[in-house]
């Protein structure tokens, strides 16, 4: 264990000053030191996605960055994408769709969906279902998140 | 709106002006989930709360010489390092049998393991600190001796004479075994035309809830009391427990669950862990948490299946099934679970076999034994996959046999949709199932003609899909006989409490839990139909021992037809006594009275009369204007528990369509239909979604999921990366149908729907596979169909 280190970034547009243990990865920095509990754990090593954030606009695993790794980022997260509306309408798809139950995914889920519809407008359900891949669900069994995010690109198109 | 008998309730209590019985309605509270507003358990802080952290054993078997705690005691942050013998002093042990499975035993169990560990990852001692990281950083100074003992990991050989007896006191390894002999099978099987035989296999899975558990427990010395925050499917079954271990009454302890990232039935069980850290609470007198880590889950979430099931069908040469036999094996690690015990399986494995048919002819054998891995106990549609693996496995092996469609097979040995009432061989009684039509809706979904045309176009090119079909049966809606009967106190009744507050919302707490399957939902969807108010005026409390009814919870495919039915009772009374207060204040009479759109109207024009608002208002601010001898009770409470039939079973079937790829043996699945038919339908999408994610989880157990053991016991799979579960890219479009038949106990007729999806998906998908390799003649009964089995089957590897 070594000395903390100084760390100066942005959580959701809000500059946040921190000194933090080298060891501390993103994920346990936003939920333990900032209470950002939307951000979740899954399972600590890079796999289940449940901890996706948003860090200089590209989606990473918070488990597998480390905290000092954020020093003078912009990290987005669940709360902050909420706040600022940006996926309001896949919220409302998702509520529409029923496509969450215990809801543990949904923060990253989200957060994959809204990347895969930035980087490509017109996905169909094969590109949905491989860029949602590298987030788990246990409870819906993916169908109608595939359903919610292919209604919202739907009614993104349509909306321009 | 028409007039309607005056002298008693109209022929249904759903069947109202802007009923939500049967609509897809969203859940309320969504929002909260989706923006990160949730409040898991393990979001929670408390003042001066402590994390502690388990020292686990690596060894699957071994005996603890020594424990060497000084060193870890001493680091920064460190506030306990507590043994198991320390432990034993706050909190008693605790041995995991039912009365009504005759034979069952197992062996006492500690929270903390005292002087031996019997399988790897069963605590050996608890490091408390003030970070979950600095426990994690003294649980490596705490120096822990053992002395190796044999390990009794194959269950095929735990009975053999020289395997080591796990547990001395109980004589030999195993915990439970039942037979069970009905009609004559040895005659059956003599005048069969064709016996076919197989064994099959079921790997050891589990049921990776995507939240680990989590538990935060709060005892104030100052209130005697004890909190417990526990994502937990039964908070009355946990308060119950946790009071007799600890010595403590029942209301000495509050169970709170909020959020629950995920249950599946792994989290309806009495964990060591998790008894061990409602103990240290008290015996630090401070908040202690614990979250397991995603190895500690693999390592001690309960485990589930790994049956080795040999079985047997007897057919006449026009396919008429003459008997089922079969022998079960399971190992369920080494201690039956608390309290629902770990001989549950086997003994549904007994109970369904051949349940969809109509022959009377059964013969089964189920044997548990004792072995030194993780424990087993009853995860997500507990003994059907297996059940209907093997039934429906035997019966495509039969249809092959003869020569006949796997349809016509079924066609002419399903119970017919007009025999019900009716009883199996094993003695489940049935009230009315629908296996033939749900067969026809399901054939003419999937366009059964069609894709045979298809397979048998595409086989000319090579390419080699297969059709797989199961019919099921499913358990739901659970009498005492579950559990109950054995002695455990874990309820089989549900209660619901509604009262309208001072606006005229209405406020209901019910018993039943929510998991995400749609608790809420249901509840409000109940109650706002019954009282005849808008959804959004009905606030649904649910997961809180201080704060509802009593009663089982989320649980066996109950939630909706126990607890929905008492929300309907308790709503019904609250609907009279609104109805006879507005008659007091309106001069009028109940029976010319409704309640529709929040507001009392004329029952025969649906003129409004008055707000249930202003209702509410005279009654809790101005009762002095209320006439003389009138006392409202803006309250109700009813319970409900299923008396006529101790369950009620549902049925269904469902349809695999896939291809094989012969020189690698990977499985793609490209499509999936279930039709069930659980009665009365609440909210179609709630129901669809249950079974998709029910499908999914048995599709998982079908293709990837295996808990991997070596010979000395230890898991080598422990990981999220290692231990593979259904990934979105590939999975396919699960289409789902309905048949309706409403169950007749109660006013709701609602069954259960959440394990019915789990039940066949694996049977489907293995006799797809089958159809599949049909043209190489050879069949598979082992699952995970990994590609490895695959090969080896198809002789290749």
């Amino acid at each position: 264990m070594t000395a903390p280190m100084p760390i100066s970034l942005r959580v959701n547009g809000e500059r946040v000053d921190a000194h933090v243990l080298p060891r501390l990865n993103l994920a346990d920095f936003l939920r333990e030191h900032l209470h950002l509990t939307g951000t979740h754990v899954g399972c600590e090593h890079g796999v289940c996605g449940a901890c996706t954030v948003r860090v200089n606009d590209e989606i990473v695993r918070a488990c597998l960055m480390l905290a000092v790794q954020t020093d003078g980022a912009s990290v987005q997260t669940i709360e902050g994408l909420s706040d600022s509306g940006e996926v309001a309408d896949l919220q409302a798809a998702f509520r529409d769709r029923n496509a969450l139950q215990c809801g543990y995914c949904t923060p990253g889920m989200l957060m994959a969906a809204q990347d895969l519809l930035k980087q490509q407008p017109e996905p169909d359900r094969d590109q949905i279902r491989e860029h949602l891949s590298g987030n788990y669900c246990r409870c819906t069994g993916y169908h109608a998140i595939v359903d919610a995010i292919e209604s919202t690109a739907r009614s993104r198109r349509e909306r321009k | 709106m028409t007039g309607r008998p005056t002298d008693r309730e109209p022929l249904s209590v759903l069947d109202r002006p802007n009923s939500y019985i049967g609509k897809t309605v969203p859940r309320p509270n969504l929002d909260r989930l989706m923006q990160g507003r949730g409040l898991y358990v393990s979001d929670m802080e408390l003042p001066r709360m402590a994390h502690v952290v388990f020292l686990r054993s690596p060894h699957a078997h071994a005996r603890i010489t020594a424990i060497e705690v000084g060193a870890a005691r001493s680091l920064p942050g460190v506030i306990a390092v507590v043994t198991g013998k320390e432990l034993a002093a706050v909190m008693t042990p605790w041995v995991g049998v039912l009365s009504h499975l005759k034979g069952l035993k197992s062996a006492p169990q500690s929270a903390i393991a005292l002087d031996r560990v019997c399988w790897q990852g069963e605590a050996v001692a608890a490091v408390v600190a003030t970070s979950r990281a600095a426990a994690e950083d003294a649980a490596e100074h705490v120096l822990v001796e053992y002395q190796e003992l044999d390990a009794v990991t194959d269950m095929c050989t735990a009975l053999d004479p020289q395997t080591p007896v796990i547990h001395p006191s109980l004589g030999d390894n195993l915990a439970f075994e039942r037979n069970h002999d009905a009609g004559a099978v040895d005659q059956a099987f003599a005048d069969s035309d064709e016996v076919v035989e197989a064994t099959f296999v079921f790997g050891r899975h589990t049921g990776v809830t995507l939240e680990p558990r989590a538990v935060l427990a709060d005892w104030n010395a100052a209130e005697a009391r004890l909190t417990i925050y526990q994502g937990t499917q039964a908070p009355h079954m946990v308060q119950n427990i946790a009071a007799l271990h600890l010595g403590l009454q029942e209301q000495q302890v509050r169970v709170v669950c909020k959020d629950v990232g995920g249950s599946f039935g792994i989290k309806v069980h009495i964990y060591a862990d998790e008894m061990a850290t409602y103990a240290l609470s008290k015996m630090l007198r401070r908040p202690i948490k614990f979250v397991a880590d995603r190895i500690e889950s693999f390592n001690t979430d309960i485990h589930a299946r790994d049956h080795r099931c040999a079985g047997k069908i007897g057919v006449k040469r026009d396919g008429t099934i003459t008997a089922f036999e079969i022998d079960d094996l399971t190992g369920i690690g080494p201690y039956s679970m608390y309290p629902r015990t770990s001989a549950i399986e086997a003994n549904q494995v007994v109970n369904l076999i051949g349940g969809p048919y109509a022959t009377k002819n059964y013969r089964a054998r189920a044997r548990v034994v004792f072995q030194n891995k993780n424990v087993m106990c009853q995860y997500r549609a507990v003994g059907h996959p297996i059940a209907c693996s093997v039934t429906e496995g035997l019966v495509d092996l039969a249809a092959m046999r003869l020569g006949i469609d796997p349809v016509e097979i079924r066609r002419r040995n399903l119970i017919a949709d007009d025999a019900y009432p009716c009883a199996s061989p094993s003695g489940l009684r049935f009230e009315k199932l629908s296996h033939h039509a749900s067969l026809d809706k399901l054939l003419d979904m999937m366009d059964y003609e069609g894709l045979r045309a298809e397979q048998a176009e595409l086989r000319k090119r090579k390419i080699h899909r297969g059709i797989g079909i199961a019919s099921f049966i499913e358990v739901t809606n659970p009498s005492a006989a579950f559990y109950g009967v054995g002695g455990a106190r874990i309820s089989s009744q549900d209660g619901v409490a509604v009262r309208l507050d001072a606006q005229g919302s209405v406020i209901c707490q019910t018993s039943i839990t929510e998991q995400g399957q749609g608790s809420e939902s249901l509840t409000a969807q109940i109650v706002g139909s019954v009282l005849g108010v808008s959804m959004d005026r009905v606030r649904v409390i649910l997961g809180d021992t201080d704060n509802t009814p009593y009663g089982g919870g989320t649980w066996a495919s109950r939630g909706a037809g126990i607890g929905g039915e008492a929300a309907l009772q308790a709503t019904k009374v609250l609907r009279k006594n609104i109805l006879d207060v507005a008659a007091a204040i309106l001069q009028s009479t109940p029976a010319e009275l409704d309640i529709v759109n929040n507001s009392v109207v004329n029952a025969d024009d649906g003129m409004p009369r008055i707000e249930l608002r202003e209702l509410a208002r005279i009654v809790y601010f101005r009762p002095d204007t209320l006439p003389p001898g009138i006392q409202p009770e803006l309250m109700a409470t009813r319970h409900f528990v299923p008396r006529e039939y101790p369950f009620a079973f549902t049925n269904g079937v469902q349809a695999s369509w896939l291809e094989v790829d012969t020189e690698t043996g990977f499985v793609k699945l490209l499509r999936h239909w279930v039709v069930e038919d659980c009665g009365t339908i609440i909210n179609p999408q709630l129901v669809d979604e249950q079974i998709r994610g029910g499908v999914v989880q048995g599709l998982g157990a079908a293709l990837f999921e295996k808990c991997i053991y070596d010979e000395r016991g230890q898991l080598t799979n422990a990981n999220m990366a290692d231990y593979l579960v259904p990934m979105s890219g590939e999975m396919p479009d699960i289409d789902v149908g309905h048949v309706v038949s409403p169950a007749a106990e109660g006013e709701l007729g609602a069954k259960g729907a959440g394990e019915a999806g789990t039940a066949g998906a694996a049977a489907a998908v293995t006799n797809a596979v089958n159809d599949a390799l049909r043209p190489f003649g050879t069949i598979v009964t082992e699952i995970p169909l990994t590609p490895q089995v695959i090969l080896t089957a198809l002789g290749r590897i």
